[in-house]
């Protein structure tokens, strides 16, 4: 009689490929996050459908999220004109990686495929939590940082936004100011040098931002499977009530940190200066 | 070899939770003598401290897809 060959359910780093089209790799992180937008686009629609005046079922849960979001949103940025710009990308973020995250969790996760590898068969599921795959949390990333940035050169200009990093302002200023402040030969280099170590600061929000999504959720599977290894069905409960409540804080923190880098980049620090200095005479 | 992997896997989240560790002990503490000294503001402080909370945890995590990426 045959023995079932030995089954290794071990979660791994890398998205699963499930199936290929031609060269291109669907993998399973890719098919839920494709999912988790279908979700979003369906509810939207039927959102949409049943809008009315006096608020209704499924219209009242949103409008109590959206509302108390755009509080939220409101002490980062601390007006309203501007919160009212930054709010719409970072809640349709908020809820991508909202339901991503809790894709993962889904007992959905048990269907999957059958993969011959090295060491036997290895299970696949069709499922994956699309921020446990750090593609997309890069992706995201990038996003957030480089749409700062353009939002910056639309709200200030493109000038202002260069300087920040390549502070030619600074440099020019050598000649203008020497006259009357002997300082700035020694100050205006180390602003200079200073706008340097802020584009390399760009490159490091990507890296925190994408790593801290990925690891938590990446982090929240694996512990879900090897608590399921000690004590199968039971062990897990609580620990699943733990990963619903990261995935929500997660979510929240990286749309959070994307409206104060927008917020950030929007503000003009060379008026801020000439503000207090203002103040500072009128006191 | 393979046994130097184990245990560089146990060292790399070992070593790298204690940091986190203490960072997540230290926010409590604060939180917790918050709201002692102002026992009304607790809705107010709750929400910011699980956000620094999971700014503190964020850095484990690091060390931990630092051990998983260990062959």
């Amino acid at each position: 009689m045959n023995t079932l060959p030995s089954i290794s359910h071990e979660t791994t780093l890398f998205a699963e490929p499930i199936f290929y089209y031609k060269n291109f790799t669907f993998t399973n992180a890719l098919l839920s996050s494709w999912l988790a937008v279908l979700l979003i686009i369906i509810l939207a629609v039927i959102l949409r459908k049943k809008l009315r005046e006096v608020p209704k079922g499924l219209q009242n849960i949103f409008e109590i999220i959206v509302e108390g979001a755009l509080d939220l949103c409101d002490q980062v940025t601390s007006s309203r004109t501007l919160s009212l710009k930054v709010f719409p990308i970072a809640i349709s973020v908020f809820f991508f990686v909202l339901i991503n995250n809790w894709f993962g969790l889904l007992p959905l996760g048990g269907l999957g495929l059958l993969e011959k590898s090295k060491e036997g068969l290895a299970f696949v599921p069709f499922l994956r939590g699309g921020t446990a795959d750090v593609n997309t949390t890069i992706a995201l990333a990038i996003l957030a940082v480089l749409g700062a940035n353009l939002f910056g050169i639309f709200s200030i200009g493109l000038w202002k936004i260069f300087n920040k990093y390549v502070n030619l302002k600074a440099l020019g200023q050598i000649f203008t100011k020497i006259k009357n402040d002997k300082t700035v030969i020694i100050v205006a280099p180390l602003t200079f040098f200073v706008g340097l170590l802020e584009l390399v600061g760009e490159f490091a929000k990507v890296a925190s931002l994408s790593f801290r999504l990925f690891g938590n959720v990446f982090a929240g599977e694996v512990l879900l499977v090897s608590m399921a290894t000690i004590i199968a069905y039971i062990l897990p409960i609580p620990f699943i009530f733990l990963e619903i409540l990261v995935g929500v804080i997660q979510a929240l923190i990286f749309s959070m940190l994307l409206v104060v880098y927008f917020t950030i980049s929007a503000t003009d620090h060379n008026e801020h200066e000439k503000r207090e200095e203002q103040m500072s005479v009128s006191v | 070899m393979e046994e130097l992997s184990t245990l560089a896997k146990g060292l790399a989240i070992g070593l790298g939770a204690i940091g986190p560790g203490i960072g997540i002990g230290l926010i409590g503490a604060k939180a917790m003598e918050a709201i002692g000294r102002n026992p009304e503001a607790t809705n107010k402080i709750l929400v910011p401290m699980l956000l620094a909370c999971a700014f503190a945890e964020a850095i484990a995590i690091y060390a931990l897809v630092i051990a998983f990426s260990i062959k």
